[in-house]
């Protein structure tokens, strides 16, 4: 909200520099966003009376007017502006001014020009000219009672403060709240601005008012003004508006606007000759019921949106926006004018429904107190009154079924000092509510029963006023202490810290992480991943994009989106790994959320060197990274070969620990590759089922076993054996024999000399007891027995 | 012979054998002069051998002679060690030490990884504990436990995306987070106090992203309930924590705010690191930076659980983690975390 300091001015004196009181309302919760100035650049216009205006002799558009500045300055220049007579008195700019050009909108240096065979040093400015909103349709004309040659800054300049707000402060909504911070916050007394001192004929009004439904509507006062002449309003007025955000219209809508910035409670003005029958019913609208916004718009509504009707038709769309049918117009004579109480949450439903947003919505919805309306009403009567030559018909109408008393709070400062941590003393806690405005009654020296004033709708607890204190006296001044409470009882962190150890084991072997959004296409989750293992993936109500629309069951798609979109921009291979969730549907309930760990492997081994041999990474680096990992964490893992719609059939493999499926790894197959516009090859992918591995952590962690003292023996063991039979099979049997500390495949041959069908494995076996030295005797008859059961088990000769 | 003559014949050897030694360059032709010269059938053992004939007296004197000559030659031969091993050194050539090293693979974290392991950690050492919960999750806990119920203006405050689900009474009570906050709800429901948690984790709100706005980020909660905690304890938790992340001479500032769960409600501003205060880009001439918002926490909502407000008090504070890496790595747009190319990612 904007709000000009120069209307400030009449509530409350302005004692601290601009920014100081831009820092002192934003700390203590107004936060000030900007500040503007208007006439920062005026330093050369000048209030100029229009002595004449002739005719341009060379032009028909142009007109020649000559501006008196002092007795001894007039100046006369070429104006095309229509709206430009003689005795009014204008913004007149002299050369060397800085100005806003109407066309870019950039500022420019005023110079003398010739224009069609006259010489004009000067202009007479309009409100767009002086970076005073977008009015450029013809000069700004102003008020009468300016004085020529004043600087025009003197009458027109003006700082605003551009406010966010918080939802909570519906007062701080109008230049009044406003004030009335102010007034808190520096000290400075706060005047209300005066409805009483007219007096007016209380004869009879032409109107009956009922409300049908007193929850969405608790208070309706009207007055009807007659003999109105609608025209633009003052210039003073139009001049606040344009400066907090408003376009004038004329003087009766201006007044309404100008009370609701004012006041914070937004008014209605109808002409009442067009409302039928006069008399007002304030109901909820059928379903199915049409009305015409004052826009134009017309609307469907439903039950229970709120309209005011006249004997005949809904006239208005209670707290959100007239309707066009009795509408303010020039020939507009009878005002009958609304202040009234809506129900905050059903005139923003009915907002939000028929996507309409205007001031008076947006006010109503933050919660306006009964006690306002009657009071902007009398403000808004003795605008009109004065500024329209009306006069009023009748009293006012105020029906208000029941009336409340002001809410009260029971306040304690024991309970200040619980939530602050420090006291206050009693007549602070005094100064500074009734500064705010709340009424204190003190029960004793400790509790006080506190009346909340009606323009506070925010506090309705005793905390609330705990706020209001600590936020007058500077959250700065409260003093700062570490927790002294005993902290809790540590909860073990098991499942957290093994999954982060998973994270840190990846990006050790060599893995970058990535993180990507969960939404995702169906048709990326269909090409990666199997859908009928589980209910359709969840889809947001309303995505932003089509892009983003499925909470993701698998991260397979997004690893490798995430490879496709980075293949282009490195010269280095690719081993990418995001750690994140999948969302599987439940009927009736939330998804499970479960934690996968996808990895990709592709492209270059090593980043190319003078030093390296360019080389593709492939199914065995991956797998190598998997067997890595789980050696960091701590986990026995098996391959087992395995099938997935994802990966070349033959090409994949199951890892599994404690007889579970824990994860799946494979080459991805080159239509997916094809669908994500990979052209790396190959890529293998792994994806590691994390919440899965959570319920195997295992539980004792390392356990040492005693080194051997006694020496090993090392020796090649080569088997011929069927190529189909896995290389695991065999290295399974070598090492279940109690001496055998490890063996490593060291050599792998099919080919020349390797019968067709079948393939040689040559292992690297090391023998060792801890117990005692084995002889070489007992190493060969070691050697032998496993050589019998490779035979025996798997038809496995020992290579001649 | 005579002592004399022995003593000349010793001073001789000295001088030729130092003088060989400083000839010599390779160890092989080093081990023939020791043993010429030191060697059991060498020179000046040769020499002492001779001394037996000569009178005692006499045979003190040239063996206290002989013996300095000895260790003369024996550090001469170590001295010459040293040098041949040096030349031998040097003689192995010199590497380009500006020739790039022999490439490691080498993965790393994601900087939200890190900032959020990093701003866990400040408060895991004050005490807290690591929590965290469902990123899809209901209104009840997403809002209107947190007070705000529906159609209050205030959940205009939190855009949400909202998950297609409707429940028997045609409502649609599903939504991915838009905070971490719900997660206060689910853990005073399951806990009594004293309570002290951090919640990291992934939330979303249906905005348009641009430089300084992701839909989807993540943010840490923190929470702390108890009998006797105050505003003023939560002024020092997040003033230390400010210190942890950003330094021992940071300066902190709270002012007031609104955040419907907590009362008194407060954002903490940290001083501007780049300019000191003094007014940059970074802090838009504010001299402070925003980092989190925070409050005491609002006796409806610990009422709503079931504690007794006016016995146990509270704090809750929230902030974004990506705008904490921003403000400490200088980046300057959040759509480079989850855009994931890899030129960002290996910054860090």
């Amino acid at each position: 909200m904007k709000v000009p300091l120069s209307w400030l001015r009449d509530y409350v004196a302005l004692t601290l520099q601009n920014d100081d009181l831009a820092h002192s309302l934003t700390m203590a919760g107004t936060e000030v966003g900007a500040i503007e100035v208007v006439g920062e650049f005026w330093d050369q216009v000048f209030v100029g009376y229009v002595e004449s205006v002739t005719p341009h002799p060379n032009a028909d558009r142009l007109r020649l007017a000559t501006i008196r500045l002092s007795e001894e300055e007039e100046i006369t220049v070429v104006c095309g502006a229509p709206n430009i007579n003689s005795g009014q008195k204008i913004a007149f700019a002299k050369v060397g001014a800085t100005l806003i050009d109407s066309r870019t909108g950039e500022k420019e240096i005023l110079k003398s020009a010739r224009i069609r065979g006259i010489e004009s040093s000067g202009m007479v400015c309009s409100a767009r000219e002086l970076g005073m909103g977008d009015d450029n349709t013809g000069i700004l004309v102003l008020s009468e009672g300016a004085n020529v040659g004043e600087p025009l800054a003197d009458i027109l300049g003006d700082v605003i403060f551009d406010l966010e707000l918080t939802p909570n402060r519906s007062d701080c909504f109008s230049v009044l709240g406003i004030a009335r911070e102010i007034s808190a916050l520096s000290g400075q007394k706060f005047v209300e601005p005066d409805t009483f001192k007219y007096q007016y004929d209380n004869g009879e009004i032409p109107l009956t008012v009922t409300i049908d439904d007193v929850d969405l509507c608790r208070r309706y006062t009207a007055i009807v003004i007659e003999n109105v002449k609608v025209g633009p309003s003052p210039l003073w007025m139009q001049d606040r508006l344009i400066k907090s955000g408003q376009r004038p219209i004329n003087n009766v809508v201006d007044i309404t606007n100008y009370v609701m910035l004012e006041y914070g409670q937004p008014l209605h003005a109808f002409d009442l000759n067009t409302v039928k029958g006069g008399k007002i019913l304030v109901r909820p609208a059928k379903d199915g019921e049409e009305f015409e916004t004052l826009d134009g718009t017309k609307h469907i509504l439903k039950y229970p949106m709120l309209v005011i009707c006249d004997a005949e038709r809904s006239i208005g769309l209670a707290g959100v926006m007239g309707g066009l049918n009795t509408e303010i117009r020039e020939e507009t004579t009878t005002v009958l004018l609304e202040s009234a109480n809506f129900d905050p949450i059903n005139t923003r439903r009915t907002a939000q429904a028929l996507r309409i947003r205007t001031e008076a919505a947006s006010r109503f919805e933050k919660g306006l107190q009964p006690e306002l309306a009657p009071i902007a009403l009398r403000r808004a009567m003795d605008l009109i009154i004065q500024l329209s030559g009306g006069v009023l018909r009748g009293g006012i109408v105020d029906i208000y079924p029941q009336p409340r008393d002001l809410p009260r709070i029971l306040f304690s400062m024991k309970r200040l000092k619980q939530v602050l941590g420090m006291e206050v003393p009693k007549s602070q806690v005094e100064e500074i509510l009734s500064s705010l405005g709340f009424i204190l009654d003190w029960q004793d020296n400790i509790e006080v029963n506190v009346t909340i004033p009606y323009w506070r709708s925010d506090i309705s607890q005793a905390d609330d006023l705990v706020e209001e204190i600590a936020r007058i006296i500077g959250y700065d001044e409260i003093p700062t202490t570490m927790l002294s409470t005993a902290p809790p009882v540590h909860q073990s962190q098991n499942d957290r810290e093994f999954r982060e150890d998973i994270r840190d084991a990846l990006v050790i072997c060599g893995m970058q992480e990535t993180i990507s959004y969960p939404l995702t296409t169906l048709s990326s989750l269909e090409a990666t991943s199997n859908l009928n293992d589980h209910p359709l993936p969840l889809r947001v109500a309303h995505p932003m994009s089509s892009e983003l629309e499925y909470l993701r069951t698998s991260l397979r798609g997004s690893v490798i989106a995430t490879l496709s979109a980075n293949q282009r921009h490195s010269d280095q291979g690719f081993k990418l790994f995001e750690l994140g969730r999948v969302y599987i549907p439940r009927s009736g309930d939330l998804p499970l959320e479960r934690e996968m760990a996808v990895g990709i492997v592709s492209g270059l081994r090593l980043s190319g060197g003078w030093l390296t041999k360019e080389d593709n990474m492939d199914f065995f680096d991956a797998k190598g990274i998997l067997e890595a990992v789980f050696n960091i964490i701590n986990i026995d893992i098996i391959f087992e070969p395995g099938e997935d719609d994802l990966f070349i059939p033959g090409r994949c493999a199951r890892v599994i620990s404690a007889g579970s499926v824990v994860g799946i790894m494979g080459e991805i197959n080159d239509s997916v590759l094809d669908g994500f516009e990979i052209e790396l090859s190959p890529v293998i992918l792994f994806e590691l089922d994390v919440s899965n591995l959570l319920d195997i952590i295992p539980k004792e962690g390392s356990h040492y076993k005693p080194l051997s003292r006694y020496p090993g023996a090392y020796q090649d063991l080569a088997v011929v054996l069927d190529n189909n039979i896995d290389a695991s099979a065999v290295k399974n049997i070598i090492e279940r024999h109690s001496t055998v500390v490890s063996s490593i495949l060291f050599d792998l041959y099919e080919g020349e000399g390797v019968q067709e069908g079948k393939r040689s494995l040559a292992y690297r076996v090391l023998f060792q007891s801890v117990d005692r030295t084995l002889t070489g005797d007992e190493v060969n008859s070691i050697r032998s027995e496993i050589l019998k059961d490779l035979n025996d088990e798997l038809g496995a000769s020992l290579r001649g | 012979m005579t002592v004399e003559n022995i003593l000349g014949e010793l001073e001789g050897l000295r001088n030729s054998a130092l003088g060989e030694l400083t000839l010599i360059t390779g160890v092989e032709s080093l081990d023939h002069w020791r043993v010429s010269y030191l060697g059991r059938r060498g020179a000046l053992t040769q020499i002492l051998r001779g001394l037996a004939d000569l009178p005692s007296e006499d045979r003190r004197n040239v063996g206290a002679v002989a013996n300095g000559i000895k260790a003369v030659l024996e550090q001469g031969f170590l001295d010459t060690q040293v040098r041949i091993r040096d030349e031998e050194l040097r003689s192995r050539g010199k590497f380009d030490v500006t020739l790039p090293g022999r490439p490691t693979s080498m993965g790393r974290l994601h900087p939200t990884t890190q900032i959020v392991r990093e701003i866990c950690d400040a408060f895991v050492s004050m005490g807290f504990q690591v929590a965290e919960g469902p990123e899809v999750e209901w209104d009840r806990y997403n809002f209107e436990m947190l007070n705000i119920p529906k159609d209050h203006p205030a959940r205009d405050m939190w855009d949400t995306l909202w998950v297609d689900y409707e429940d028997e009474n045609k409502d649609r009570p599903m939504l991915l987070r838009t905070h971490t906050s719900p997660m206060q709800i689910r853990i005073m429901e399951n806990t009594e106090p004293p309570i002290r948690v951090v919640i990291p984790g992934k939330c979303y709100r249906y905005e348009a992203t641009d430089a300084t706005h992701e839909w989807h980020f993540y943010q840490v909660e923190g929470l702390a309930v108890d009998e006797g905690i105050t505003f003023s304890d939560m002024k020092g938790t997040l003033f230390e924590f400010a210190r942890m992340l950003f330094g021992s001479d940071r300066k902190v500032r709270f002012r007031v705010d609104y955040f419907p769960f907590v009362e008194p409600g407060a954002e903490m501003a940290i001083d501007c690191f780049v300019c000191r205060g003094r007014g940059c880009r970074v802090c838009r001439n504010s001299g402070w930076i925003e980092i989190m918002g925070a409050g005491m926490v609002n006796p409806k909502v610990l009422e709503g659980i079931g504690y007794d407000s006016s016995r146990y008090t509270g704090f809750a504070f929230g902030m974004g983690p990506e705008r904490i890496a921003m403000l400490k790595y200088g980046i300057d747009d959040i759509r480079l975390f989850y855009s994931n190319d890899l030129r960002f990612l290996r910054q860090f």
